[in-house]
């Protein structure tokens, strides 16, 4: 009888024991144990024989890391406004009373469905000096036409902006035109009976009330920025040379290439740093939203 | 057409004969702005499509853009023969891995949403924080912990950690949709007597239909397209299409096999497009109510 009564009464307590398992087991357990090894001498294999902040110094010494971490802003700052601009662009446009309109959206957002194994080959290819645009281009008689930018040392971070960009922009664009269909239509009347121009209209007045959609979509590009992976194994594979190495393929490579697990910690407790503080900003304004909220209850 | 319509005195304008200045200078500004964006979408689908069917002395010398002179199904018959023991590893993880992150992702969102046991939302909110945390932070540990549980590389370690990274969504989704229920509903069945995996069971499963396959959506193309999981933890025996297809295309020696490589990319993107084209506005649906993960 107490038995029973007591299982009613935890019951759930019980059922959140596996969320529990997860959260304290691999996301906080996992992270701390990354700490950890980054202040060891770990190698092939993770060691207790603590070396302080050792394994840092000899990130920010590595050629690799650093190239890495430029390679990761650059693309960072691209991706980002590229896909923004493309994808408002694209939400402004599809929201003019088209024809087709379901038709476009699936069109744009249909990369976002497939993974970036699946389509950096194909990305590869279009880029590929000779074979691809350069070659087609060269092909219709601008023999001078030079695409190249994939075996670039200086370029190449710029294909994987493409070719992301061309994954994503779709899913800012169905965001963005969710935002835009809770916008009140009686503005653009307004609007137009003001005669304010459409772009004006776009710019000045539309975009500021879309604040949320472009927070949400800020926080989504810029956690797939910091992941970035699949797109340069699957495209550039860091090369020509090292030159489109980013911290997540480092962190990889060092890990189960190289065997150097104290550096490869090193660098993912780096990555998690910027991590921290674009998250930090969103869990304050969730709290005071939700304390706001209880408050008025 | 509301903001590009032209300046007119629009008060005086009856309805009818402004749709019919279809073709002002703006319209046609807006469509050949979404038509060649839409060019620019379809490329290299197009790209993937054409060559697939192309035999290989017609790709070496011809227009990457070109249709094929004479189609061949060679290359598909050849990618088939590469990658389906990857498809077929891939069914094995996804199944698995959609219908236990669900079943787990509901109970969380339920006891979350109704029971509120203390301390569950500073647990949600970590495991939220968590879906922003680079898989790199946590893969090594993972592999640590699972070579010592002698598990490490095998189908099970695979769905483990489908379970453990997509645990964060599934539960966010099935707690804001039983957000929306009207909690009457549930006190009326606590007065009833219901416990709490009746209710459950009784009440809140039947009614989540419309949820599980948004969250059935998200999961299945999300572990259809993991790479970097696969790779790590799969095991050779296990490793899922994606995988195979890199392995396919970036490790071939001596001439690469466009043709091939492109059946084999189409191949591996099934899946997710044929969900993609099938359930439509649920696949937007679901983005956009998990548009909280990276």
């Amino acid at each position: 009888m107490l038995a029973q009564r007591l299982h009613v009464r935890f019951a759930p307590h019980l059922a959140l024991v596996p969320m529990a398992l997860v959260v304290l087991g691999a996301y906080i357990g996992g992270a701390l144990w990354t700490l950890r090894t980054s202040f060891t001498a770990s190698r092939t294999f993770p060691s207790d024989n603590f070396i302080g902040a050792a394994q840092y110094v000899r990130l920010f010494d590595n050629e690799r890391w650093l190239l890495s971490l430029h390679n990761l802003a650059v693309y960072g700052v691209a991706f980002i406004l590229a896909c923004m601009v493309i994808g408002f662009l694209l939400a402004v446009f599809i929201d003019q009373n088209v024809k087709g309109e379901g038709v476009l959206r699936t069109v744009f957002l249909y990369p976002y469905a497939m993974s970036f194994i699946a389509t950096g080959l194909v990305w590869q290819w279009l880029l590929a000096p000779g074979s691809g645009i350069e070659g087609a281009v060269r092909q219709m008689g601008f023999d001078g036409f030079s695409f190249d930018w994939i075996v670039h040392q200086d370029l190449v971070i710029y294909t994987v902006v493409i070719a992301t960009v061309w994954q994503a922009s779709g899913l800012v664009m169905a965001l963005m035109l969710a935002g835009l269909r809770g916008i009140d239509p009686e503005i653009y009347k307004a609007a137009r009976l003001d005669g304010i121009p459409a772009w004006r209209v776009y710019l000045q007045i539309v975009l500021p009330m879309l604040g949320p959609s472009v927070a949400t979509v800020f926080l989504l590009l810029s956690t797939a920025v910091v992941k970035l992976f699949d797109a340069v194994v699957a495209m550039t594979q860091g090369g020509p040379g090292i030159a489109s190495e980013v911290p997540a393929k480092f962190i990889m490579d060092h890990l189960f290439l190289r065997s150097n697990i104290g550096l490869a910690s090193a660098g993912a407790v780096t990555l998690l740093i910027p991590v921290l503080a674009l998250l930090a900003p969103y869990a304050y304004a969730r709290s005071r939203r939700a304390r706001l909220a209880g408050g008025h209850a | 057409m509301r903001a590009v319509a032209p300046p007119m005195p629009i008060a005086n304008a009856p309805a009818a004969t402004r749709r019919k200045r279809l073709f002002t200078p703006a319209r046609i500004g807006v469509y050949a702005f979404l038509f060649s964006a839409a060019l620019f979408f379809l490329l290299p689908l197009y790209v993937m499509i054409i060559t697939s069917f192309k035999p290989m002395d017609e790709i070496r010398m011809g227009n990457v853009f070109a249709l094929p002179g004479s189609a061949t199904l060679e290359p598909w018959r050849a990618a088939w023969g590469a990658v389906s023991q990857g498809f077929w590893n891939s069914v094995a993880i996804a199944v698995p891995s959609t219908v236990i992150p669900i079943l787990l992702g509901a109970v969380n969102g339920y006891a979350l949403s109704f029971w509120r046991p203390r301390g569950a939302n500073l647990l949600f909110g970590v495991l939220l924080a968590g879906a922003f945390i680079p898989v790199q932070v946590m893969i090594y540990p993972l592999v640590w912990m699972m070579a010592h549980a002698g598990v490490f590389g095998s189908l099970p370690a695979i769905v483990v950690v489908h379970v453990i990274f997509g645990m964060p969504l599934m539960t966010l989704l099935f707690r804001n949709y039983y957000a929306s229920v009207p909690h009457e509903l549930f006190q009326a069945a606590r007065i009833d007597g219901g416990g709490f995996w009746r209710i459950f069971i009784q009440v809140m499963l039947p009614m989540s239909l419309p949820i599980v396959v948004v969250a059935a959506i998200m999961q299945v193309t999300g572990v259809w397209n993991d790479y970097i999981l696969g790779l790590v933890f799969a095991g050779r025996e296990n490793l899922p299409m994606t995988v195979q297809l890199n392995n396919v295309i970036n490790t071939t020696t001596g001439t690469r096999l466009y043709n091939v490589n492109m059946a084999a990319t189409i191949l591996t993107a099934a899946v997710p497009l044929a969900i993609y084209f099938i359930s439509g506005r649920w696949f937007v649906r679901g983005i956009a109510a998990g548009a909280v993960k990276g």
